[in-house]
């Protein structure tokens, strides 16, 4: 009744082939945009930004970039952590030795910095696939970290080995540095997110995308027919790494402001983005949004209810929070394991007839 | 589905609403979980006892009573950054997240919300130059102190010539484990000792390669920068190689209870240092016993009442209370903010007679701070571990830390950090 394509006529191939072919899924997209950026930062303050809308939106850009390594290209990765470290430090020694420069090109070409680092580790996937590439992709991991722990030039012969990030400004606003004001460091994730978003879902509907896809369903029959395995690989490295050493920047540089790798970046890191492209679908860009709003947001909002709302003690609460976000986890697994963004799309099949189902 | 857990979030952070205004506020950024859980919970539960004597026997502080809201952080840096956003607008004065890696974080933001930072015996050490770091306070002693102490310890054993000596220093691969590198390196140069630097990752379960390279180096002295399970793994080890224990010393967090009881007498003779008192032949154990075990006010039932590290998190408690009440004298009224508790912190003065009265006679040295010395005295002095009779005995005096090596060392990591900041140093006059 309100979600129907009929009577929705395309008449131009742009028109057919767009994201939102159906109109109600067209406006709820605006909607979604309007509310983030006209209604949101004027309405935010310091803890929902710093505890659920700047984390939540900075781990779908790294979600989004393991999506398109492990969802789409099929290439299993645990370096994550390692790659988002990649990005941190790499927009540090950027904004301590050019601190003239726009932070949002520093953030860019710490991206950059990370594809490089990403091919490179990434060049093991031309020999081998699935669980063994998990595990040189592990290996990155554990070597990345031992190696921003272990060679000063990277933390600036600091100490402590610990990163501070100075305040830089963008248009008079701080942007990073403890004087950045909540709405500021949301809104900067927020377009991070949004255009990112975008590129990803263009990326992956283009020709690019369907070269990876062909080379996750079956190498040796996309080799077969033309798709060159190593461009396809690489590039697919390269484009996942761009994005989470995005995500690495953005964490380190607005949302925490100090990082130490071992404890910011270390396998828990890889892990949780692996659990969020799992839990929110492999292989679709709403998939990242979701798992990375069950994975950040579930977990806080148990706390607040568990010790804010019913007042019990904080170790119990956190045990508990553990044992329920893992049960979550295994009844998603169960009940639908392509994960929520399935869910959602059953759901939108649903609607589209309802109220008369056949 | 994400809208509906959207507004059952905003509903119960509504339910979490602020408490009562009028009550100083001093939130517990404990951690009761994960790796580190079993030390941070002792300290916890010596945090939250001694406001809850001072609540039940005298009615909080100059009639104000004390509210600590305790928020878990499993030593995680961003859980930590939640839990200092969730509690900073609830009217907290003070902080002290016992966590190196979130004090750096809260450095910046503090200066920002204008909220106390307090972080005994841990944190960035140079926060001891209160012309750089106008809301940190380190008191009564910092990483750097125990280091320097630590080595003056061992030069009185070796009648004050440590030339030709080999110390390990085994540490935390963390910016905690990380920060007496510099000034051990700068002692080994001024009494001529060697020094080899072995670091544990964390959480440091895993200790035996570092351990077989001890034996083979045979060094004569371990100096230990240790917390959580890495403190008995590493005290575990050091047993299983037969390393003489009472060569092996361990900075104040590395000595606890939790460390020692699992490796049962092949701990005996382990050192360690410590700023506080041990032990529960203290007066204010009457009270405590009489307001808070007895009637069932204690944290966890009590279990850990009278440990190092209850002791410990019993000392911060005594050195917030004490500052908010000279706060509160200088203010002129109990309902006191943020900034006076800061005024306060920086005209503390905690006399060994006043200790007397609060029923801690020589439990920590003596503390007078001033606008450019946030960090005491940093007097420390060592424990020994007596396995038969499940103890720490106190083996040393307060001894004072090289302040030659030191001074040079805080000014340029401060200077460092003012630069890096873009902070005009404060100027104390």
């Amino acid at each position: 009744m309100l979600y129907r394509e009929a009577g929705d006529f395309k008449t131009s191939y742009r028109e057919d082939g767009q994201t939102f072919p159906i109109r109600l899924d067209r406006w709820g997209y605006y909607a979604v945009l309007a509310v983030a950026f006209g209604i949101v930062p004027f309405l935010i303050n310091d803890y929902w930004a710093s505890a659920v809308l700047v984390p939540f939106l900075i781990y779908a850009v790294a979600a989004m970039g393991l999506n398109i390594l492990t969802g789409y290209a099929g290439q299993v990765s645990l370096g994550t952590g390692g790659f988002m470290a990649v990005g941190a430090y790499a927009v540090y020694k950027l904004m301590t030795a050019f601190p003239e420069v726009n932070i949002v090109l520093h953030i860019l070409l710490a991206g950059g910095i990370t594809a490089i680092v990403g091919m490179v580790f990434g060049l093991p996937s031309l020999r081998i696939k699935g669980f063994y590439l998990a595990v040189a992709t592990l290996a990155a991991q554990f070597f990345l970290v031992w190696l921003f722990n272990k060679v000063p030039w990277f933390y600036n012969y600091s100490a402590s080995g610990q990163i501070t990030a100075p305040e830089r400004t963008l248009l008079g606003y701080a942007i990073t540095g403890p004087a950045s004001s909540a709405a500021v460091k949301y809104l900067v994730c927020l377009c991070f997110a949004v255009v990112l978003a975008w590129v990803a879902r263009n990326l992956t509907r283009g020709t690019l995308g369907r070269k990876w896809m062909a080379i996750r369903d079956m190498d040796i029959a996309a080799e077969i027919i033309g798709v060159n395995p190593l461009t396809a690989k690489l590039s697919a490295f390269a484009v996942s790494s761009f994005f989470v050493g995005i995500a690495g920047a953005l964490l380190f540089a607005v949302y925490l402001g100090a990082a130490e790798v071992g404890e910011a970046f270390g396998i828990n890191k890889s892990f949780l983005v692996l659990f969020m492209i799992i839990i929110g679908g492999l292989g679709s860009v709403f998939g990242s949004f979701a798992g990375a709003a069950f994975m950040v947001l579930l977990p806080v909002l148990l706390k607040n209810l568990l010790v804010g709302g019913f007042g019990w003690p904080t170790n119990l609460a956190a045990h508990i929070e553990l044992m329920i976000v893992g049960g979550l986890i295994i009844l998603f697994l169960i009940v639908e394991p392509h994960g929520l963004a399935r869910l959602w799309r059953l759901a939108k099949e649903k609607l589209r007839l309802w109220p008369f189902p056949h | 589905m994400k809208t509906k857990l959207t507004a059952l979030a905003l509903a119960a952070t509504l339910a979490a609403a602020a408490p009562a205004m009028a009550e100083l506020v001093v939130p517990s950024l404990s951690y009761r979980t994960g790796p580190y859980g079993a030390n941070g919970t002792q300290y916890a539960d010596g945090f939250a006892d001694y406001f809850t004597l001072l609540n039940e026997r005298d009615g909080g502080i100059g009639g104000e009573r004390i509210q600590v809201p305790e928020c878990e952080t499993a030593y995680n840096t961003e859980k930590g950054v939640e839990c200092y956003e969730a509690t900073k607008d609830t009217g907290a004065l003070v902080y002290n997240p016992l966590s190196t890696g979130i004090t750096y974080q809260l450095i910046p933001k503090v200066s920002v919300d204008k909220k106390v930072l307090y972080t005994p015996g841990y944190g960035r050490t140079s926060a001891k130059n209160g012309k750089v770091f106008e809301w940190v306070f380190n008191a009564p002693a910092n990483y750097w102190d125990g280091a320097s102490v630590a080595i003056k310890y061992l030069l009185d054993e070796n009648g004050g010539d440590l030339s030709g000596k080999k110390i390990a220093l085994v540490y935390h691969n963390s910016a905690y484990g990380k920060e007496p590198i510099r000034t051990l390196q700068k002692l080994s140069e001024k009494h001529g000792f060697e020094l080899s630097e072995i670091p544990i990752d964390p959480p440091g379960q895993e200790q035996k390669s570092q351990w077989l390279q001890i034996r083979r180096e045979r060094p004569d002295y371990v100096i230990m920068y240790g917390w959580g399970v890495m403190n008995q793994a590493a005290i575990q080890e050091a047993a299983n190689i037969r390393f003489p224990m009472e060569n092996f010393i361990g900075i104040w967090w590395a000595g606890s209870e939790v460390d020692v009881l699992p490796v049962g007498a092949g701990a005996n003779g382990y050192k360690a240092l410590t700023f506080n008192g041990v032990g529960m032949d203290y007066p204010v154990y009457d009270d405590m016993r009489k307001f808070v075990i007895e009637p069932g006010k204690a944290s966890q039932g009590g279990q850990y009442v009278g440990s190092a590290l209850y002791s410990r998190g019993m000392y911060a408690a005594v050195v917030i209370a004490e500052a908010i009440r000279k706060a509160q004298e200088i203010a002129g009224t109990a309902a006191i903010d943020a900034q006076q508790l800061r005024d306060g912190f920086e005209q503390l003065d905690i006399t060994p007679e006043r200790l007397t009265e609060i029923g801690l006679p020589d439990f920590g040295p003596e503390i007078s701070l001033s606008c450019a010395n946030h960090g005491g005295s940093g007097m420390a002095r060592l424990q020994q571990w007596d396995a038969e009779a499940k103890q720490w005995n106190l083996i040393s005096d307060f001894t004072e830390p090289d302040q030659e090596v030191l001074e040079p060392l805080i000014a340029e990591d401060s200077e460092a950090y003012a630069r890096e900041a873009g902070i005009t140093p404060r100027d104390c006059n």
